[in-house]
C-alpha cells in the first residue's frame, strides 16, 4: 500500500476504486461460503489471470505481497494436517492465497487517493455526527506517507546510538523518536495550514477515470 | 495547524490592494517569555527579498508572519492590504510557503497526489488540477516519478516537489524558509536557479549568502530586530564582517 501502485492503463486500472473494493469484499464473502478445494484453486487461478493478463501486472508485483506470508501459510497448512485433514488445510491456504492476490491486484491498480476517496464516501453518513470525511481521508493518506518517514527516523536514532556504543535496541530510543516525531508534527501542521487544508471543500472534486 | 480554531471572520473577498506588498507595523512576537521579534516595521514591495541572520535570531518567525502561519503578539501584518490576523486564509492563498524540510511539507504518499493536494484544497476543478499537476511534473523533471512514493525521492527532488506543490496553488508571492539548508551543492544551485526563474515575488530566508546575488533587498535580523536593510552589496558584507 505504501508503494505498491503499478502505473498502467489496463481495464482494471481504469475501473472505479469503489467497484474494485466491492468485488474484493464480495470475493471475500463468497470464498468463505464455499468449502471445495477445486473452487478455491479456481478462484486463485482466476485472480492470478486477472492480475497478470487483464491488469497486465508483472508477476513480481503480486509475489511481493505474497512473499511475507509464505511462512504463515505453511504453518497454517501444517497445523491443519495435524489437527484436521489435507482437504481442510488446502481450502484454508488456497482461500487466503486467493484473497491475498486479489487484494494485491486492487492495491497495484488503484492509486491511494482513489482508495481514500472511497473511504471518504463510505464515511459520508457520519457527517450528521459532525465528522468531516475529507479529514478521515487526509489522515489515512498522511498515515501512509509518514510511516516510512518515521521508520527512517527510528533507523537514524538506532545508528546514532550504535555509533556511541549502544549495540542493542533499547527502549530509550523511543524518547528521542517521540521528540522528533512531535517536532515534525508541528511543522506538518503548519504545512497543512500553508497548503490550505483548512480551506478544503466539504466534498473533494470528482476524480477522472484516469486518476482512479 | 489550528484544528477547530478558525478565524472568526475570514473574508476571502476582502479589499485587496494589489501591489501594496507586505507591510509589518510595529510587530512584536513573544514565545512564552522570550521576545522573538521586537518592534519590526517595514514594507516589502521588491520582487526578491533575502533575510539573513544567525540561528535563533527570529528569521523563521519573521518568515511565518508573512503568510499568517504565525500571527504577531502585537502589531499588524498586512499582505496586499489583507490582515494576516483576521484574513489568514485569503493571505495564504496569496502567499505560498516552502519549508526547510520538504519531508514535513509533502503530505501525500505519491508525487502526483501531493502536487494535487493544494489546488484541491482551493476548490480548483479536477481537470484544472490535473493540468497543473502535469505542468509541474514537466517543469521540474518529475514526470518520470509521477506515481513514485515521495519518500524514495532524493533530497533535491523532494525540495523541488515541495516548491512545485506550492506553485500549483498559483500564489502571488512565495516565502522560502531556508530552502537549501539540507541540500548538497548541486541541488542548492538547482533550487537557486528555480527561485531565480520564478515570476512571483519571493522572500528567501537563508544561510547561503550566494543565493542572494541579484536580489533587490536583504534584511539582517539579529535578536529579533532588523539591524540592517538594503541592497545585498551593502548588507551581506556588513553581516559577514559582523560574524568575524
Amino acid at each position: 500500500m505504501l508503494s505498491l501502485y503499478v502505473p498502467g492503463d489496463s481495464v482494471v486500472h481504469r475501473a472505479r476504486a469503489g467497484l474494485k473494493l466491492a468485488v474484493l469484499a464480495a470475493l471475500g464473502i463468497g470464498l468463505f461460503l464455499v468449502e471445495s478445494p477445486a473452487a478455491m484453486a479456481g478462484a486463485l487461478a482466476l485472480v492470478v489471470v486477472v492480475g497478470v493478463t487483464a491488469a497486465r501486472l508483472p508477476w513480481r508485483a503480486l509475489a511481493v505481497q505474497v512473499r511475507p506470508v509464505w511462512l504463515w501459510l505453511a504453518l497454517l497448512f501444517g497445523f491443519h494436517l495435524l489437527a484436521t485433514d489435507l482437504r481442510t488445510g488446502s481450502v484454508a491456504v488456497l482461500r487466503l492465497l486467493a484473497l491475498l492476490v486479489a487484494a494485491a491486484v486492487v492495491t497495484a491498480t488503484t492509486r491511494v487517493t482513489a482508495l481514500v476517496a472511497v473511504i471518504e464516501w463510505l464515511a459520508a453518513p457520519l457527517r450528521v455526527f459532525g465528522v468531516r470525511p475529507a479529514r478521515i481521508g487526509l489522515v489515512l493518506a498522511m498515515t501512509l506517507r509518514f510511516i516510512p518517514l518515521v521508520a527512517e527516523k527510528a533507523a537514524r536514532i538506532r545508528e546514532a546510538q550504535a555509533a556511541r556504543g549502544a549495540d542493542r535496541i533499547r527502549l530509550g530510543m523511543a524518547v528521542p523518536l517521540l521528540i522528533q516525531v512531535l517536532r515534525m508534527a508541528t511543522t506538518v501542521g503548519e504545512a497543512l495550514d500553508a497548503r490550505g487544508a483548512d480551506d478544503a471543500p466539504a466534498r473533494r472534486p470528482r476524480r477522472t477515470a484516469a486518476a482512479s | 495547524m489550528r484544528w477547530g480554531r478558525r478565524p472568526a471572520a475570514d473574508a476571502d473577498d476582502a479589499v485587496v490592494v494589489p501591489g501594496a506588498g507586505i507591510e509589518l507595523r510595529d510587530v512584536e512576537h513573544v514565545y512564552g517569555e522570550r521576545v522573538v521579534l521586537d518592534g519590526v516595521s517595514l514594507t516589502l514591495t521588491e520582487r526578491r527579498v533575502g533575510v539573513i541572520g544567525a540561528n535563533g535570531s527570529g528569521k523563521s518567525t519573521f518568515a511565518r508572519l508573512l503568510n499568517g502561519l504565525v500571527v504577531p503578539t502585537s502589531g499588524t501584518v498586512l499582505v496586499d492590504g489583507l490582515d494576516t490576523r483576521s484574513q489568514a486564509r485569503a493571505v495564504r492563498r496569496r502567499v505560498g510557503f516552502v519549508f526547510q524540510d520538504p519531508d514535513a511539507q509533502i503530505v501525500h504518499p505519491t508525487v502526483a497526489e501531493d502536487l494535487a493536494f493544494g489546488p484541491h484544497n482551493q476548490g480548483v476543478p479536477d481537470d484544472e488540477v490535473q493540468r497543473r499537476v502535469e505542468e509541474m511534473l514537466d517543469r521540474y523533471g518529475l514526470a518520470g516519478h509521477r506515481d513514485h512514493p515521495a519518500h524514495l525521492l532524493s533530497g533535491g527532488q523532494k525540495q523541488l516537489l515541495a516548491i512545485a506543490g506550492v506553485l500549483a496553488m498559483r500564489p502571488q508571492r512565495i516565502v522560502f524558509d531556508e530552502p537549501t539548508t539540507l541540500l548538497d551543492l548541486a541541488n542548492t544551485r538547482r533550487v537557486a536557479r528555480v527561485i531565480d526563474e520564478l515570476e512571483q515575488d519571493v522572500v528567501v530566508v537563508t544561510h547561503h549568502l550566494n543565493l542572494l546575488a541579484g536580489f533587490d533587498r536583504v534584511l539582517v535580523v539579529e535578536d529579533g530586530r532588523v539591524v540592517a536593510d538594503g541592497a545585498p552589496a551593502e548588507t551581506v558584507p556588513w553581516y559577514v564582517g559582523r560574524m568575524d
